[in-house]
């Protein structure tokens, strides 16, 4: 037999190492739609009850929207369930290029492909477009996707310290003998939720003629005056050649991806992008889904305004009780508590007092950088984020860290 | 041998740890397998020391393996600076 006793220890002993060093992640059972109030079976068997969502990527609320379910029903009548097919040979109806459109000019770039997810597009697109003169200049804290993604392109790595300007300077004129260069960046960090300084790094690809690719998977539909993105925030709408983003988080939240901007570029991924070529097209239910959101978030930016509301309150709330926290604009806000098992314990007793957030630490975030990182929606009312601060006032009062800075709970719960 | 291992030391701290990072690097400090230079940004420690010292490092020398310290490193310096 090919799996051998000694095959099976050998992964178990593994997976065994990866629990003895507090890594083990566990899923945990939700028996409602993604919204504000969940239901959750936490752990295992256990009776169900509702929580607070603070860690969802539901930025707009449009998760379980009644018109978004509404769209995406008719959709399932009028184009059926799947495809069976990749995008070129038999998977491509109206509406794929439909939602193509709206995203072009939701997005103000000059043409966009969609991809079974922004996991894809980061896979793919550097591949498509890049070859082995070109070089490929990264922050340090990009996506993973985005990481593998270069790993699979022929094109010379490197990377500058993250949004270090100068750094990034002296990265572009060490390469100046590269064809071509590109600057990568995410446009919100996922992990510390900064915004990337966009205009600068235009202002730098200008200077020393790159091409500039963001992530937007944690800006699109909200960042900025109407959400564009973090290009509409940094004023630099049009002047990024290629976009990234995601139909799994603010746009809906069910899957799906997309590759947007110069027509050439994107055109490159529609002959050559492996995830595109080689992976099912995107269901109907999830196109007429998103076809809708887009419509949505064009007419009005009241969702987006509520957002950014929300994450004003809940970082005053926060600031004022004495925790420390990133420093930010966008809805994710980390509470930084330096100590893995500290965010462990944290998360744990804050899901006893009705709040769902989730502990981050190392190989997620940097050794000694643990966080509950939390992330505020558009669902959210007052009530719910009332309930949350008062949650967090307890339970950081219990572990005596309000008012504490980084050095003095290092000091007390050790890195 | 000191001088050179000094010089890659020094450009291992400027370039490649914060501000805040205060790690100490040592001559047998793994530097890739340790965390502390990604394999994607070896190309500039490559391009600093075939500048520093007019030498060409062959790509299959410039393996994550020997680039993991500075001894070796240096090694491979002395080597190729000798012919």
């Amino acid at each position: 037999m090919a799996y051998a006793t000694k095959v099976r220890d050998w992964y178990r002993e593994e997976l065994a190492g990866i629990r003895e060093a507090g890594l083990f992640k566990e899923e945990r059972f939700i028996h409602s739609p993604q919204g504000a109030d969940i239901s959750v079976e936490y752990p295992v068997g256990a009776e169900g009850r509702t929580v607070i969502n603070l860690c969802a990527n539901n930025y707009l609320g449009l998760s379980s929207h009644p018109e978004v379910i509404e769209a995406a029903r008719k959709g399932l009548d009028a184009r059926g369930y799947g495809m069976s097919s990749v995008r070129f040979i038999c998977g491509t109806q109206d509406i794929h290029r439909r939602l193509e459109r709206q995203l072009t000019e939701f997005l103000g770039t000059e043409d966009t492909l969609l991809f079974p997810s922004c996991m894809d597009a980061n896979a793919g697109v550097f591949e498509a477009v890049l070859g082995e003169d070109d070089v490929m200049i990264a922050d340090r804290l990009v996506h993973a996707s985005i990481v593998d993604g270069m790993r699979l392109c022929k094109a010379m790595t490197d990377t500058y310290k993250h949004s270090d300007m100068r750094h990034l300077e002296s990265k572009l004129q060490e390469h100046q003998d590269r064809r071509f260069r590109l600057i990568i960046t995410d446009g919100v960090f996922s992990m510390d939720g900064d915004i990337a300084k966009l205009d600068e790094i235009v202002a730098l690809a200008e200077r020393y003629d790159a091409m500039v690719f963001v992530d937007d998977s944690h800006a699109s539909g909200f960042i900025g005056r109407t959400g564009r993105g973090t290009h509409e925030h940094c004023d630099v709408l049009g002047k990024v050649d290629i976009i990234t983003t995601t139909l799994g988080k603010a746009l809906g939240g069910a899957s799906g991806g997309c590759v947007s901007g110069r027509g050439e570029l994107v055109e490159m991924c529609r002959q050559r992008a492996r995830p595109y070529l080689f992976s099912n097209t995107v269901a109907p239910v999830i196109v007429s889904g998103a076809i809708k959101v887009i419509e949505l978030i064009s007419q009005s930016t009241e969702r987006r305004d509520k957002l950014e509301e929300n994450t004003r309150y809940w970082r005053e709330g926060l600031t004022a009780m004495g925790l420390d926290l990133k420093a930010g604009e966008s809805p994710i806000v980390p509470v930084m508590l330096y100590n893995a098992k500290l965010a462990q314990d944290m998360s744990r007793d804050l899901y006893e007092e009705g709040i769902y957030v989730v502990g981050f630490f190392f190989p997620v975030v940097a050794k000694g950088q643990a966080r509950i990182r939390t992330q505020l929606s558009a669902a959210h009312d007052r009530s719910h984020l009332d309930k949350g601060l008062a949650a967090f006032e307890k339970v950081g009062a219990k572990y005596g860290i309000l008012g504490k800075g980084k050095r003095e709970i290092i000091e007390a719960f050790g890195m | 041998m000191e001088e050179l291992k000094q010089a890659i030391r020094e450009y291992v701290i400027q370039e490649y740890l914060e501000e805040e990072d205060d790690r100490e690097v040592t001559d047998d400090t793994p530097l890739i397998s340790g965390g502390i230079v990604d394999s994607f940004s070896m190309v500039s420690l490559k391009r600093f020391l075939e500048k520093k010292y007019s030498i060409r490092i062959p790509d299959a020398d410039a393996s994550p393996e020997v680039f993991d310290s500075v001894d070796s490193i240096a090694a491979l310096v002395a080597r190729i600076r000798q012919g």
